[in-house]
């Protein structure tokens, strides 16, 4: 039998069912993206996030947004109905 | 034997970017888009007067899936130039705005003649494409 101690994979979920904020959003951007200001607004479904990180520097605006969607990987299109994105980089 | 990564579904999608210079994944249809980003793609693009293929992803789910692991954008619409992602509804917009879609659509000067594409629908093609202008 296998006595060596498991390792605890904690993970916080989100129910798939509960509503998205613009706040929750918002301080999911800021924490996954260094540096990141987000200003988000929306309805619990649709949301527009206008977003300036550093990391945006360089970057094509189609590789800024992947920055931004990747945040939320397959919630967009499900739980985040639509999420619009204006990024700007910032200094 | 059996190719593990045979896809028809994903390669017909490739093969629909690659022959088509403009083409753009919507819901909907140009004339009936079924949601307002969409919409507000298709409105900007006709506006320009270049024609344009369209594919509805409504009809089989699978579509907006291959498509979303194929480009790497996770929303609908997604417009390709050439064979390579332009973005979505907001970027349209943005370059739409600042000039940046008119010169990658190659009407920079109005010089460049419209070139409209027939494409022929296979019968048993799951990917219903759409020329409009």
């Amino acid at each position: 039998m296998d006595t060596s101690p498991a390792t605890l994979d904690v993970v916080t979920a989100t129910p798939e069912n509960a509503t998205a904020t613009p706040q929750e959003l918002k301080e999911r951007i800021e924490s996954a993206i260094p540096g990141a200001r987000a200003e988000v607004s929306g309805d619990g479904h649709h949301f527009n996030a206008v977003v300036s990180a550093p990391a945006f520097a360089g970057l094509s605006r189609l590789a800024q947004h992947r920055l931004v969607y990747g945040v939320f990987g397959s919630e967009v299109g499900g739980r985040i109905h639509a999420l619009s994105i204006q990024t700007t980089p910032s200094e | 034997m059996t190719d593990v990564n045979s896809n028809p579904l994903r390669e017909e999608i490739q093969k629909a970017i690659q022959e088509n210079p403009v083409i753009l994944f919507m819901k909907g249809t140009p004339e009936q888009p079924a949601c307002g980003f969409s919409a507000r793609t298709v409105a900007i693009l006709q506006s320009l007067g270049k024609p344009f293929a369209a594919v509805n992803v409504l009809p089989d789910p699978r579509i907006r899936q291959e498509l979303s692991e194929l480009s790497n954008w996770p929303t609908i619409p997604q417009l390709f130039v050439d064979g390579e992602l332009v973005g979505g509804c907001d970027i349209v917009t943005e370059m739409y705005q600042s000039g940046e879609l008119q010169e990658a659509l190659g009407l920079e000067g109005g010089a460049s003649e419209p070139e409209p594409r027939e494409v022929a629908p296979d019968q048993a093609a799951p990917l219903s494409i759409e020329n409009r202008l």
